[in-house]
């Protein structure tokens, strides 16, 4: 395991570094999909309490639509894609064309969940395989899960494991958004949150260069 | 008339409380809150946990209040420091949901069942008796419990509020 109060800022930015390359390239794929120009935020990682990482997504209570999967290999973690509910159907509207869909009236074998599933798949893929290669460290997603429902609800998941050995975690947290293109202001925004497991640190920091000397 | 005042408790975390103060925690979702209280006294205690067994803990120096064991003996405690009577307690608890279904032999996908198993295990060695419960599902949960009535309010994203 590796304590998280040791980390250096050498440390926290080759995994900004990461996570800049990871979202990058998800929102390469996103535009090549979708023929749209998507924006990036620069990414940010902060090491902060469960708490506090709740706070910065809107509070326990608040409701997103939540695409999940978990990582698997030498750097395992849970990744989020977090987008306001309103703003998913709006991003399903337009991946599908079908401007019915909305949360109230969806079933399990809504096509239009499919769509938002393979989004997912191909988002996590993009921004994982980008990190795999960058560190040369091997990250397997597994197939991602759709939640509607309460912020801390959705990522107390992926705190599991983390909380076995600590109260914080480090958040790996970029923001992409989708313009509409008659208009000024973004269409749909969303968040990937990162979150590794305390396993992942020694050796991702092994393979990005930035292990501390003991 | 008094005002009152509801206190907040984070994830892993726990606090105690005498009327007119009220007690809520948001966003359960394989979390368990659950609330110890003596009606009379109008004193409850109020804990969100996070994993079922602090055997498990790597950590040195652990947060009690993560663990269900751990969190319901400091609950159980305090309560007693705070002039609660153990004849009197009652418990009522929410959450434990498996918010995602997905991964099979993946013990922590079980991790909200776990959590009531350990919950309502602790409750039984006190024997202190569960007066209600809303656990297990697939939904998060927001739950506020009222000094005065002991009633504990439910809130979740779709469904109708209750009052169990």
């Amino acid at each position: 395991m590796y304590d998280l109060r040791y980390i250096t800022e050498d440390q926290l930015d080759a995994l900004k570094e990461a996570g800049n390359i990871g979202a990058g390239n998800a929102a390469t794929a996103l535009s090549t999909l979708l023929r749209q120009d998507i924006d990036m935020k620069v990414p940010a990682v902060r090491i902060c309490h469960f708490n506090e990482l709740i706070e910065s997504i809107g509070g326990a209570e608040q409701p997103l639509a939540a695409i999940y999967l978990t990582v698997q290999g030498d750097a395992p973690g849970n990744m989020f894609f977090l987008l306001q509910p309103a703003e998913a159907e709006l991003f399903v509207h337009y991946i599908t064309g079908d401007e019915s869909f909305s949360w109230s009236n969806t079933s399990n074998d809504d096509i239009n969940l499919s769509a938002l599933h393979e989004m997912g798949n191909i988002l996590a893929g993009s921004y994982l395989s980008a990190i795999s290669d960058f560190a040369k460290v091997n990250m397997q997603p597994s197939v991602p899960q759709i939640s509607v429902d309460m912020g801390g609800a959705i990522l107390a998941n992926g705190l599991i494991e983390i909380a076995e050995e600590s109260d914080f975690t480090v958040v790996i947290d970029t923001v992409i958004s989708l313009s509409d293109p008659n208009q000024q202001q973004h269409m749909v925004e969303g968040k990937f949150l990162l979150l590794l497991h305390p396993d992942a640190f020694g050796h991702l920091f092994r393979a990005l260069g930035v292990e501390e000397d003991d | 008339m008094i005002e009152a005042e509801i206190l907040h408790v984070g994830i892993a975390d726990a606090k105690i409380v005498a009327y007119p103060q009220h007690l809520r925690t948001a966003g359960l979702g394989s979390c368990v809150g659950v609330v110890v209280y003596d009606k009379q006294k109008r004193i409850a205690g109020m804990a969100h946990v996070m994993l079922p067994d602090s055997s498990l803990a790597k950590q040195t120096q652990m947060n009690r209040n993560k663990y269900a064991d751990t969190a319901m003996d400091d609950l159980i405690a305090n309560l007693l420091r705070h002039g609660a009577s153990r004849s009197r307690f009652k418990a009522k608890l929410a959450g434990g949901a498996q918010m995602f279904s997905f991964m099979s032999s993946d013990e922590k996908m079980r991790i909200g069942p776990r959590n009531i198993e350990a919950v309502e295990q602790k409750l039984r060695e006190y024997r202190i008796p569960i007066e209600s419960k809303d656990v297990g599902g697939s939904n998060g949960r927001t739950i506020e419990f009222n000094t005065d009535t002991c009633g504990l309010k439910i809130k979740t994203v779709s469904k109708e509020e209750a009052i169990i």
